[in-house]
């Protein structure tokens, strides 16, 4: 027994060390120049201290305090952690033909409350991939189970989405229920019946069960959805969990927004293609934008309009967006930052390019009090660059992630090192 | 009937299903009826060139006329050429992608314009991807918007053969025959892998897995083999040919050297068998496409002179792409082989120039320097080698056709646009006038057709 006891201790150690958790010695990054997307602005020669994970203070020319751990970031241009706003980091592995897709709820009994926290995998190799690269948050979401041979027809509300920290360990969950999944548009419209109108009503349906079961539990048996669903609905209906929107046409957005203040809901949306066409509407109503700046093609006809400038001209009308490249948001995530230089090609501004892909998703994910910046107080993802992070040709030198410096290793680096070694006379598997 | 005059009529046909016709017999059937648009002499002036050579000049002209590139160099004389003042900006040759399945799978995405897949025998070698391109998929519009000014069409990749490419310029045709470019040779798609076998497997035929592919390659070349046997014989006077075969033909065009192979495949190891198999039948592969594991053997690659065309940094969504690595393009050149990067998507295709960045900054994290005038080439020359259209296009070289794109600045910088792009010599593109800008069919009426107005 007490062996046994002896070898827990250890593994625990072990765990702990991987997981990268805490930091007990300070670390000052010194002589960057820190964008830190605060109230500070560009600090040049900054002296970023940070100590128990969080942010000590971020001054011009400052001084180092006594025994911290001296990172010298001269003629290098240092960020906050890149935030993803939406996909499946973590819950996927090998997307075709290879196993579960945890993003993934069939049946019908569980939608709403479908929480896509208990899936998450912090060890997944697509995760130091990302990280890596800069990405230190992502906001991971459940997909809606569209409908399938084995009889499920699928909802238009998909579950809840998390926001989870890169740093591979235990405590990587950092915030659940972000989020509320929800399909309109043409995406919905497989989903209720074969009509974008049909989603709009079982959303609709759904949001005034909850209603009346939030008004009086005991007044009905008869509820359509499960009660662990109509618990779910309960912070979609005081506004404390937003719906998150996957929406391209602007007809559609219209209904949305209508529907959004007749119920009181905060709401997100992703995609977006047409958003740029009633984007005064959007601003008014607050309601942020997850957009593919890439992404211009008339790809289905909710997307017919779709337009290079898209991210500028929402910016511009003082609609609040974030990057998400339709194409990659899970297996390279890092590729956020191609969205947002694209998107200055296009006419947005650098600083709302970085902002997109930073503190803007912070904000709309109600996280902005702990990341997105580099802020006295907020939890210390950073990012050495050598040069512009918007750059393709750029990477990041060092990534910290809650204080602590990231290896800066993945799967594709050791792949990489190993068949670099071309002189080597040892069979490639005898290669580290 | 004289024996000898049918098998020359044969054999007629067959050579002319090799080509895509040079433009100048507009009576063959499906030959090229390219014709490039108007233009006049221009002098591309102070420019930072990348000839896709492997040069670079700074300062220097590019003289167009005649839809061909008369010179490149300094204080070239203008004559009556228009004169724009490329100063401060970057000159390459177009992008060529040799990977697409624009007008097979046209936007929008809707099933009745998926045809890229003739997913109903593993062998359709017999199926033309010309066949099924849609000029008016708006997605051509948007890659000559990134620069793009030839392309290859592929069939998709659910077939041991997935039939016939078809190379085209980057021009609005009514058909596709306006499209096509002069005297490109054919190609032939293959496809290694998963898609093959779970397509056919899942329906309990053949192949269902892996060696039941190559045991499909094999069948059919000892056919195809057999084919242009016959074909020869007849030929030579010796018995009757074969009734033409669509098919076969297009096999026996493989065996004879005149169609070009492109083979989807991801892992090093099955490259590897498909480089046997074409030792077995005495064939050349051209091009592994996708290629996510080339890095493995880029020795390999190099020794049997077959190009790898590959993403920046696709991988992942499929156990054979698991192995993507960014430095791929960086280590199968590095090795001395043909690297290329391709698009296989009609957004990817708007932004090569982008993707062989990715691949720069990658390399350069350890260690190894890709300079712009190096990386260019595998989006231009190399791409052109790949499909055997080298001799007219791909470079900046006097005689060549003029195919070139004025970028706003390094087009390895993310920021960079494309601000002007030239076919055969005429204005195709231009990013600050919207009234040179092809519109297709489909977007009239929309933002894309008005620049946003509405």
């Amino acid at each position: 027994m007490k062996s046994r006891r002896v070898l827990i201790g250890f593994t625990t150690f072990i765990l702990l060390a991987v997981s990268s958790v805490g930091s007990a010695q300070s670390t000052a990054i010194v002589g960057g120049t820190a964008v830190t997307m605060g109230p500070q602005g560009t600090v040049e020669n900054a002296t970023i201290v940070i100590d128990n994970g969080q942010f000590i203070s971020v001054t011009a020319d400052g001084a180092v305090p006594d025994g911290a751990t001296v990172i010298d970031a001269s003629g290098k241009i240092v960020t906050p952690g890149l935030f993803t706003p939406i996909g499946s980091l973590g819950l996927v592995e090998v997307g075709f033909s290879a196993g579960p897709l945890d993003q993934l709820q069939r049946g019908e009994e569980f939608t709403a409350s479908f929480d896509i926290a208990d899936a998450y995998n912090p060890r997944s190799t697509l995760i130091a991939v990302n990280r890596i690269e800069g990405v230190t948050r992502a906001v991971i979401v459940p997909s809606p189970g569209f409908p399938d041979e084995s009889g499920s027809s699928g909802s238009v509300l998909a579950g809840l989405a998390a926001m989870v920290n890169l740093g591979g360990g235990d405590d990587s969950v950092e915030r659940r229920s972000v989020a509320m999944m929800v399909s309109l548009g043409q995406g919905g419209s497989g989903l209720a019946g074969g009509s974008r109108a049909g989603a709009i009503l079982e959303l609709r349906a759904a949001l005034d069960e909850a209603q009346s079961y939030g008004d009086d539990p005991g007044e009905r048996e008869d509820y359509k959805l499960s009660l662990s669903d109509l618990d779910a609905l309960q912070g979609v209906l005081n506004g404390d969990v937003p719906i998150y929107v996957n929406v391209n046409r602007a007809s559609d957005i219209s209904v949305l927004i209508d529907l959004v203040d007749e119920y009181g809901l905060n709401a997100i949306i992703v995609g977006g293609s047409e958003a740029w066409m009633v984007a005064g509407d959007l601003a008014a109503a607050g309601i942020p934008v997850v957009l593919a700046p890439q992404d211009i093609l008339p790809g289905s006809f909710d997307r017919i309009n779709a337009r290079r400038e898209s991210a500028a001209m929402l910016a511009d009308a003082g609609v609040t967006i974030a990057f998400a490249d339709g194409q990659s948001q899970t297996y390279n995530a890092r590729n956020i930052t191609q969205s947002a230089g694209n998107a200055v090609a296009y006419g947005l501004s650098r600083d709302d390019a970085l902002r997109a892909i930073t503190i803007a998703p912070a904000e709309i994910f109600s996280v902005a009090d702990r990341v997105g910046s580099i802020e006295v107080g907020k939890e210390a993802d950073v990012v050495i660059w050598p040069a512009d992070p918007l750059e393709l040709t750029s990477y990041p030198e060092q990534v910290y992630i809650k204080g602590n410096a990231v290896e800066m290793t993945s799967r594709q680096t050791l792949l990489r090192d190993r068949y670099l070694q071309t002189d080597s006379d040892k069979p490639p598997a005898y290669r580290r | 009937m004289n024996k000898s005059i049918v098998a020359i009529a044969t054999l007629a046909l067959f050579v002319a299903a090799w080509e895509q016709g040079t433009g100048d017999d507009e009576a063959k059937p499906y030959s090229s009826r390219y014709q490039p648009m108007a233009s006049g002499a221009t002098l591309l002036t102070g420019a930072t060139v990348l000839t896709g050579t492997g040069e670079r000049l700074e300062g220097a002209d590019v003289l167009i006329s005649d839809g061909k590139i008369q010179a490149v160099g300094e204080d070239l004389d203008a004559g009556d050429a228009t004169v724009i003042d490329a100063s401060g900006r970057w000159v390459t040759p177009g992008v060529i992608d040799v990977h697409s399945h624009l007008g097979v799978y046209a936007s929008p995405g809707t099933e009745s314009h998926s045809d890229g897949n003739e997913a109903t025998s593993p062998n359709t070698a017999e199926v033309w991807a010309e066949h099924s391109v849609w000029p008016h998929d708006p997605g051509f519009v948007t890659a000559l918007a990134g620069g793009v000014t030839s392309m290859q069409i592929l069939p998709g990749s659910a077939n041991l053969f997935g039939g016939r490419s078809v190379t085209l310029k980057n021009v609005p045709g009514r058909n596709v025959q306006d499209m096509k470019f002069p005297g490109a040779p054919y190609g032939l798609k293959m496809a290694c892998g998963e898609n093959p076998k779970r397509v056919y497997g899942s329906r309990s035929q053949a192949p269902g897995t892996r060696m039941g592919n190559v045991a499909g390659y094999r069948t059919a070349w000892i056919q195809a083999a057999d084919y242009k046997k016959k074909m020869e014989a007849a030929e030579g006077g010796k018995g009757e040919p074969p009734m033409r075969d669509l098919q076969l033909e297009t096999l026996a065009g493989v065996l004879s050297g005149e169609i070009l192979i492109h083979n989807h495949c991801y892992r090093g190891d099955e490259m590897s068998v498909m480089l046997d198999i074409a030792k077995e039948f005495g064939y050349k592969i051209t091009a592994f496409h996708h290629a996510v594991e080339a890095y493995k053997i880029a020795d390999l690659l190099e020794e049997s002179g077959t190009c790898a065309a590959m993403w920046a940094d696709w991988w992942g969504f499929k156990m054979e792409a698991y192995d993507g690595i960014r430095e791929n393009a960086a280590l199968v050149d590095l090795a001395g082989a043909c690297a290329i990067i391709h698009s296989d998507s009609a957004v990817g295709i708007q932004r090569l120039n982008q993707e062989t960045a990715k691949v720069i900054g990658a390399a350069a994290r350890v260690g190894i320097d890709i300079q712009p005038e190096h990386a260019i080439q595998w989006i231009t020359s190399n791409a052109a080698k790949a499909l055997g259209i080298d001799a007219d296009t791909g470079t900046l070289e006097a005689g060549k056709m003029a195919d070139v794109v004025i970028w706003s600045g390094s087009p390895f910088s993310v920021y960079t646009r494309a601000d002007q792009v030239f076919i055969d010599g005429a204005l195709a593109y231009d990013r600050f006038d919207d009234s040179v800008n092809p519109v297709t069919d489909f977007s009239l009426g929309t933002a894309a057709a008005t620049g946003g107005a509405q």
